[in-house]
């Protein structure tokens, strides 16, 4: 099987601080680690490559030349190859630029099975460009995979909604993206390591090396238009208070947990 | 002059943080205060050759270096001292003689499913005559055809009981002092080993410290480690780099008390504003740090000089006794930063202050540390 891992190089956003004035992220000195439900993508495909051994697992990432560290990672934990799309012409993307780049450079691998993306990113958070891929190259999606079979020529996927599920099934290629429920990712390991230095398997393409519209590329390739950022308001918790002796408000206490469905 | 790690040692030691953090640190204080063997952390190091990072691929091990084996035996140590010290006695006194002295043959059979963390490693020099002065070996080896038949006991044995394999040494040859010593390679469940007293000790209380019994116990010659008469310079030399991994140890203990303690001066109120505001106890934070600096310094510069063929006997010495003095010094502030509430098991610092003493102990005292020294300076 092949099976193709996008991830992301994001700043670990528990070391985040915010600048008081401008409301942006402060992101000199904090470190980059894969994006966390990309780690769990990625630990799907492996273990999917444990079980089925001629599983070719290669991962793709756009970003600058640092985020050759992360593909490094990706190969430590148990990755195959690695594609890192790196230009200037990719710099200043918003999800569809991203989706655009990373969608061409999948069309120009070729031959694939499944794609998992994470469900979202922890800098951005649009959970948008794992199913704009799909989309860009025309195959089925199944977003928020919780759990996941792998049946003869086609998945069995269970999606988490915020208060259910559904079980889809889809015919081969198609595109998951992995929620933190998944699965347990590993570690890289310390031979991985060293392996993955030494092998240097990361590709590095630029917008020249493969077929890709360029006019969707980039910030001018870019729809969105970051008018402010800023950090919203704290959401008040919402309390009530049951009045009326022990078994009215334990009586209402029941009325309110049905009427939200928890019992 | 570089002070910058390596790519792959940068990335050792986040692999290591994380480890650390997820996998052990949550069993730390249940460990500590049952003292029991976390065999769990072995098995999940193993999966991810933690146990054989200095060593070749080939021979088992991650194909890593001595860097950043010291990277990680401070990096466990910063959260739990006991998985520390279990990885550094495995690798620099389980490990590493074989590594270095041992036969293409004993390399097969025993390194390489050690440095794989298939199996775990010991190493059994100290007697209840011979600490400091190991040279007093009173266990013996006795030829016997193609055995050599060994009688006598060790103790303060870490990973006793617990490890497969165990480098022993015994005396070979009374008449020669330090030059009858040899070292052997002992598996466990040989007929007439066997395990005495677990110790109870103040720290790394989930470390197994055990007595080692020979009675009769019957060792097939092919496995002398190294020659015949050379198991005191084997012993030595093993410890030179044991002291790497317990420098690094106190290092990481050391770290681990700062971390917690600046922590906790951010969170604490007392006065109406928090402690991190008060002057008296940012010098007293700065000096910590700047301690735990120069430490780290000493301890990477020991480890750079081993992983590079540069001497490091004097540069282990160094880091060992610094280290474990930092690691001794800062706990206990630590535990003064923290006030009451350091004094209680509800804060790590307090086993954090119990782990530290050891590094002034084991693998030779802060005055053997000078002793190895002063002897560079004077002969």
């Amino acid at each position: 099987m092949k099976i193709i891992v996008c991830l992301k190089q994001v700043p670990d956003t528990n070391e985040v601080k915010i600048d008081p004035v401008k409301g942006t992220l402060i992101r000199e000195g904090v470190p980059s680690i894969i994006n966390p439900d990309d780690r769990n993508a990625l630990e799907e495909a492996l273990k999917i490559k444990d079980k089925c051994k001629d599983t070719v697992v290669t991962v793709v990432s756009m970003g600058p030349p640092q985020a050759d560290v992360a593909l490094k990672e990706a190969l430590a934990i148990g990755a195959d190859e690695a594609i890192l799309l790196s230009d200037r012409a990719f710099a200043g993307s918003d999800t569809w630029a991203t989706s655009t780049a990373i969608a061409g450079a999948i069309k120009n691998i070729g031959d694939y099975d499944i794609i998992f993306c994470g469900r979202q990113a922890i800098d951005g958070d649009t959970a948008q460009v794992g199913p704009q891929i799909a989309e860009h190259l025309g195959i089925p999606q199944i977003t928020y995979v919780e759990e996941l079979e792998i049946l003869d020529g086609k998945v069995r996927a269970k999606r988490a909604l915020e208060d259910g599920y559904f079980v889809v099934e889809s015919e081969m290629p198609v595109l998951l993206t992995a929620i933190k429920e998944l699965n347990e990712p590993r570690y890289p390991s310390i031979k991985g390591i060293y392996k993955a230095y030494r092998e240097n398997k990361v590709t590095v393409w630029t917008a020249n090396d493969y077929e890709v519209d360029r006019d969707n590329l980039g910030l001018d390739g870019s729809p969105t238009e970051v008018n402010k950022s800023f950090t919203p308001p704290g959401k008040a918790s919402e309390v009530e208070m049951l009045n009326g002796d022990a078994k009215e408000a334990a009586r209402q206490l029941v009325v309110r947990l049905k009427e939200r469905k928890i019992i | 002059m570089n002070f910058t790690l390596t790519k792959e040692q940068e990335m050792v030691r986040t692999v290591m943080r994380e480890f650390a953090e997820n996998e052990v640190k949550p069993i730390a204080a249940d460990i500590d205060e049952t003292g029991r063997f976390p065999r769990e952390n072995v098995e999940k190091m193993a999966r991810y050759n933690m146990l054989g990072i200095p060593f070749p691929e080939e021979l088992g091990g991650a194909g890593g270096d001595e860097l950043a084996y010291a990277i990680a035996v401070e990096e466990l140590s910063r959260v739990c001292g006991t998985t520390g010290v279990i990885l550094s006695a495995h690798t620099s006194l389980g490990c590493w003689p074989i590594y270095k002295y041992g036969t293409e043959e004993q390399k097969q059979k025993y390194l390489i499913p050690l440095a794989k963390g298939e199996k775990l490693g010991a190493f059994a020099l100290t007697e209840p005559n011979a600490g400091t002065d190991a040279a007093g070996q009173q266990t013996i080896a006795v030829e016997d055809g193609d055995n050599y038949i060994l009688n006598g006991s060790k103790i303060f044995i870490t990973n006793g009981g617990q490890a497969d394999v165990y480098i022993v040494f015994a005396m070979t040859d009374r008449t020669k002092g330090t030059r009858g010593i040899s070292a052997f390679i002992v598996e466990k469940d040989t007929p007439g080993f066997t395990i005495g007293k677990i110790e109870e000790k103040m720290g790394i209380r989930a470390s197994s410290t055990a007595e080692l019994i020979f009675q009769n116990c019957v060792i097939p010659k092919e496995n002398l480690l190294g020659e015949l008469g050379k198991g005191f310079k084997i012993a030595m030399t093993t410890l030179d780099g044991g002291r790497i991994g317990i420098a690094a140890q106190a290092l990481g203990i050391a770290q681990g008390a700062l971390d917690e303690t600046v922590q906790y001066l951010k969170e604490r109120k007392q006065f109406g504003r928090s402690l991190s505001k008060f002057q008296g106890l940012q010098w007293m934070i700065a000096d910590m740090a700047t301690e735990i600096e120069a430490a780290r310094m000493l301890v990477y510069r020991a480890a750079y000089n081993k992983a590079n063929g540069l001497p490091y006997n004097k540069e282990a010495a160094m880091a060992k006794l610094f280290a474990a003095n930092t690691a001794m010094n800062v706990t206990t502030k630590c535990v003064q930063l923290h006030g009451g509430y350091g004094y209680t098991k509800d804060y790590p610092v307090e086993r954090m202050m119990r782990d530290a003493k050891i590094t002034e102990i084991y693998e030779g005292t802060s005055q053997v540390q000078q002793m190895v020294i002063a002897g560079h300076l004077l002969r």
